[in-house]
């Protein structure tokens, strides 16, 4: 029998910082040159990922999205690991063959990460299929509002409700308020349905929201939403409702007014009004901090301590990545078939 | 003993779900429309009811379910049905399931089975006669099976859902379901990867998959018979992997080939085949090669339109004829 460890508030803290420094160290990398291509920051979603993962034990399984730092951050993957893998380096968890987009730890639970909208969705129903042959286990699928239109995630919740699988399905809802966009930016997704939580539930798919800026509600809605998948209630689907951070409204992110600030949750503002405002009222890392000071669960001190220790363990992570080096020309051909199998 | 097609999957399904628990069912179609194979399967079915799915017209997630079983340790075979459905399911086949191992770096595997029910079926005009096979062959990562007879139907079927540690789009001919052959018990099955001379021949070898195999030994005897020309038939068993070798070696005998091959003529495996003999085998050629294969046009319904496409006996025997220059 699993048991959920209940983070203390430094934990969760650090948990939600090591990522919003890994990003922010992606980010630099990325307009350093060091790596090609496209890719996604989870910054402003941190809470959701790390609470989430909170509710999970080992022999659970987790599917994710292009956007999938967070997630394998928040299972326990190794940040090391993880920028040599951004980086196409041979230390990466795939020897650079996925890159960014399909980080993948199966020791972890994250067999595969597919970079397709909605792509993820089915494989999780499949693996919510096995866990519930095998007596054990859930799946959680993470995925955007955007996977919403994409065909493939309703027929995963068709399959889910009709086989009654112990599947969570997390709708991360990061889109930009109509009101918002502009032309140049990175997508957003153009649903019509104001609440997505309405879409599954005629199909008989349980689904709330829950407020992706407020770590411990989340902490306290993945817990009983877990536990209801686990003891065989069902598939659930729940939105958070994430505001989308300043920094990923460009086609390529960026770093309005650089890197996160520790007094930035106490009234410093940076120079950037739209990032002010973003920190005082969505930042779920910001607001976490601010209210467990005041509740006296944290110091500013103790934060402080916390931030030089992670911000050195992911500047470890960045030289590791550094001086890690590119694969061999062989290893493009390796894995194309599974061990075992006849050659092609 | 004699079994059919049909029966030969009926018997690698029923077989492989008391072999191994792991075993599942994503549909229940898998032998089309055949009585005795329906009969053959009902008990199994009936035996393993808890791992058998009852699945919702929904191929896209039908396919990644059985990814994600995979995935997650099972080994799940998807009933696609009509073989044209599996454009409904490409995003999962294609996308995820031929990636996982290579993406992943090969900390995972999906050893999922695709099922899948394809070809010019008769009458089943432009959206369910799909030859997908030459598509899916440009697919790193999938392994595509086409049995050409009754023992391979029974042979690969089992390996994929209980051996194979790959991904596997596993392709039955419509027509082929009531073709007969003779399956020893217990013999063991010629290796996957490997082509079966399914007739020997000095003159002028015919490389076939799927329908075109019994079409090609048919083939063969009427050229025998009426003119003469002994022709070798190689079943290729599989498109991938592709056996490129005794492909060759057959050719290097008759110095001769046709392919007879039911995919559209453009990039299809007959021209991969060709490739394969201009890089490989051009000293063997005594003459050029040919393909005998379906015109690049969407398939009819009427059925002499139809017919006016197909891969027949008699169309073999004429691509025979012209490469040993007696048209």
């Amino acid at each position: 029998m699993r048991t959920v460890q209940k983070p203390d508030p430094a934990e969760r803290f650090a948990a939600m910082l090591r990522i919003r420094r890994f990003e922010e160290q992606c980010i630099l990398l990325s307009r350093a040159g060091r790596f090609p291509g496209h890719y996604h920051v989870y910054i402003g979603q941190e809470a959701t990922a790390v609470t989430a993962c909170a509710a999970l034990g080992e022999e659970d399984f987790v599917f994710s999205t292009w956007r999938n730092h967070g997630h394998l951050l928040a299972r326990g993957a190794a940040p090391d690991r993880m920028m040599a893998e951004i980086l196409g380096k041979s230390g990466g968890y795939a020897r650079g063959k996925s890159g960014t987009l399909h980080m993948a730890v199966r020791a972890l639970g994250v067999p595969s990460t597919s970079a397709l909208v909605g792509g993820s969705l089915p494989l999780a129903t499949g693996a919510a299929l096995a866990c519930k042959r095998r007596g054990s286990g859930i799946a959680v699928a993470f995925f955007g509002d955007a996977a919403l239109e994409e065909g493939a995630c309703y027929e995963a919740m068709i399959l889910a409700s009709l086989w009654q699988l112990p599947i969570l399905f997390v709708c991360e809802n990061n889109s930009i308020p109509p009101a918002q966009r502009k032309r140049g930016q990175y997508t957003s997704s153009t649903l019509p349905a104001a609440r997505l939580a309405d879409v599954p539930q005629a199909l008989q798919l349980r689904a709330e929201v829950l407020d992706g800026t407020d770590a411990d509600a989340l902490a306290g809605g993945f817990e009983r939403l877990a536990a209801e998948v686990r003891s065989g209630g069902g598939p659930r689907f729940v939105e958070v409702r994430c505001t989308r951070w300043p920094g990923s409204f460009p086609l390529w992110p960026e770093l309005p007014s650089g890197e996160w600030k520790l007094a930035w949750a106490f009234g410093q503002n940076p120079d950037r009004a739209d990032l002010a405002a973003w920190l005082e009222q969505s930042d779920p890392l910001s607001l976490y901090l601010r209210k467990q000071v005041a509740a006296g669960a944290l110091t500013r001190e103790q934060a402080q301590a916390l931030d030089a220790r992670i911000t050195e363990e992911i500047a470890g992570a960045v030289r590791f990545a550094l001086v890690s080096t590119y694969p061999a020309a062989e290893e493009a051909y390796r894995h194309v078939l599974a061990e075992g199998g006849p050659g092609r | 003993m004699r079994i059919s097609f049909a029966e030969g999957l009926a018997r690698a399904i029923s077989e492989s779900l008391a072999a191994d628990p792991r075993v599942l069912l994503i549909g229940s179609g898998f032998v089309g429309l055949n009585t005795e194979a329906r009969a053959l399967l009902e008990p199994a079915l009936r035996e393993f009811s808890d791992r058998i799915l009852v699945a919702p017209v929904s191929e896209l997630a039908l396919a990644g379910a059985g990814i994600g079983a995979a995935l997650a340790g099972q080994r799940p075979a998807v009933d696609l049905s009509t073989g044209s459905f599996i454009f409904q399911a490409f995003a999962q086949v294609v996308n995820e399931a031929a990636n996982v191992h290579y993406m992943s770096g090969g900390q995972s595997t999906a050893p999922v089975t695709f099922c899948s029910l394809a070809g010019m079926r008769g009458a089943g005009a432009a959206q369910h006669s799909h030859r997908t096979q030459a598509m899916l062959g440009q697919v790193p990562g999938l392994q595509v099976l086409l049995p050409g007879g009754a023992e391979d139907a029974y042979h690969l079927l089992k390996w994929s859902l209980l051996e194979s540690p790959n991904p596997t789009v596993f392709i039955s001919h419509a027509l082929l379901l009531a073709e007969t052959a003779e399956l020893t018990e217990g013999a063991p099955m010629l290796p996957v990867g490997q082509a079966r001379i399914r007739r020997e021949g000095r003159d002028a070898s015919i490389i076939a998959s799927s329908i075109t195999v019994p079409r090609a030994l048919a083939a063969a005897q009427v050229l025998e018979r009426e003119h003469g020309v002994s022709a070798e038939v190689v079943d290729l068993r599989s498109i991938a992997p592709l056996d490129r070798g005794t492909v060759l070696k057959s050719v290097a005998k008759t110095g001769r080939a046709v392919i007879a091959d039911e995919c559209n003529r453009s990039f299809g495996v007959a021209a991969e085949i060709a490739a394969t003999l201009a890089e490989e085998g051009l000293a063997s050629l005594k003459a050029p090669v040919r393909r005998v294969t379906v015109p690049d046009v969407p398939v009819p319904y009427s059925p002499p339109l139809e017919a006016e496409l197909t891969v027949t006996a008699e169309r073999i025997v004429a691509g025979v004829l012209h490469v040993l220059g007696r048209p």
